[in-house]
């Protein structure tokens, strides 16, 4: 289930660039409202918090509910004024923690 | 107006508070309010600033792309802190929240959602100086995303 996630953004970038960031992780994101064939309720099981980081520096964090569709999907930006490493982190409910790095020169 | 009551609140989360008697049981209406009275606080959101790219008609409620960018120079002075994402007919209508950064350059990001059904999806963000700016669009889903 925690295969590693896939991110998108350039490996160089001007100083002062905003860049774009793409990133995708493999979830079923169990909602906890559905039923299994006996009618029991399948516990949720969520990716319930993702937080991007630059050089230790927080960038974006995001709570994360039932309703952000399987395998999250998300698409943002970061303004890079120097050299540095993203730092991606997915938690999930039943306390799996997938994370992924990325190195990007600036110039 | 102070704080959103629960019933403004699901009059606006509704359109119309026709639709929102007959349309929606109370608990999800309840829980739209106290969602967007927590991102509040008591300020009255007010329109603009936000471009909210969202189909107004999709067939698969599973996966519904949103994109949400909100006008800010992302300044340490001036940004914008958080972005809250609401359905008002979603059982869990809080889809998302997100607090940036100055240094994330822009207020925006894309993502995919799940529907249940026909609903309003509900955007509002919050500036540095306390300002609150919303937008919404109302989707209609041919199939919703499965709670079964």
């Amino acid at each position: 289930m925690t295969t590693q996630p896939r991110i998108r953004m350039p490996k160089l970038a001007k100083k002062g660039e905003v860049i774009l960031i793409r990133t995708l992780v493999s979830h079923v994101m169990e909602s906890g409202q559905r039923k299994d064939a006996s009618g029991k309720t399948i516990p949720r099981n969520i990716i319930n918090r993702f937080s991007c980081t630059f050089n230790g520096r927080p960038v974006l964090v995001c709570q994360i509910e039932p309703a952000i569709a399987a395998n999250p999907y998300l698409e943002f930006a970061a303004r890079v004024e120097e050299s540095g490493t993203f730092q991606f982190t997915w938690a999930a409910d039943d306390g799996a923690v997938i994370s992924a790095s990325e190195k990007i020169t600036v110039r | 107006m102070a704080t959103l009551s629960r019933r403004d609140a699901l009059r606006i989360a509704a359109g119309s508070a026709v639709l929102a008697v007959a349309g929606m049981p109370a608990p999800v209406a309840a829980k739209v309010a106290d969602a967007i009275n927590a991102f509040t606080a008591g300020r009255a959101p007010e329109a603009g600033r936000i471009t909210l790219e969202l189909a107004a008609s999709v067939e698969d409620g599973n996966s519904v792309p949103l994109s949400v960018a909100v006008e800010s120079p992302m300044r340490p002075d001036d940004y914008v802190s958080e972005i809250l994402v609401v359905a008002d007919e979603n059982p869990w209508p809080r889809v998302a929240s997100f607090q940036f950064a100055p240094i994330a350059g822009r207020a925006a990001f894309s993502t995919r959602i799940r529907l249940t059904g026909n609903q309003n999806v509900i955007v509002l963000a919050k500036m540095g100086d306390g300002r609150i700016f919303t937008a919404r669009q109302h989707v209609e889903v041919t199939i919703g995303a499965c709670t079964t």
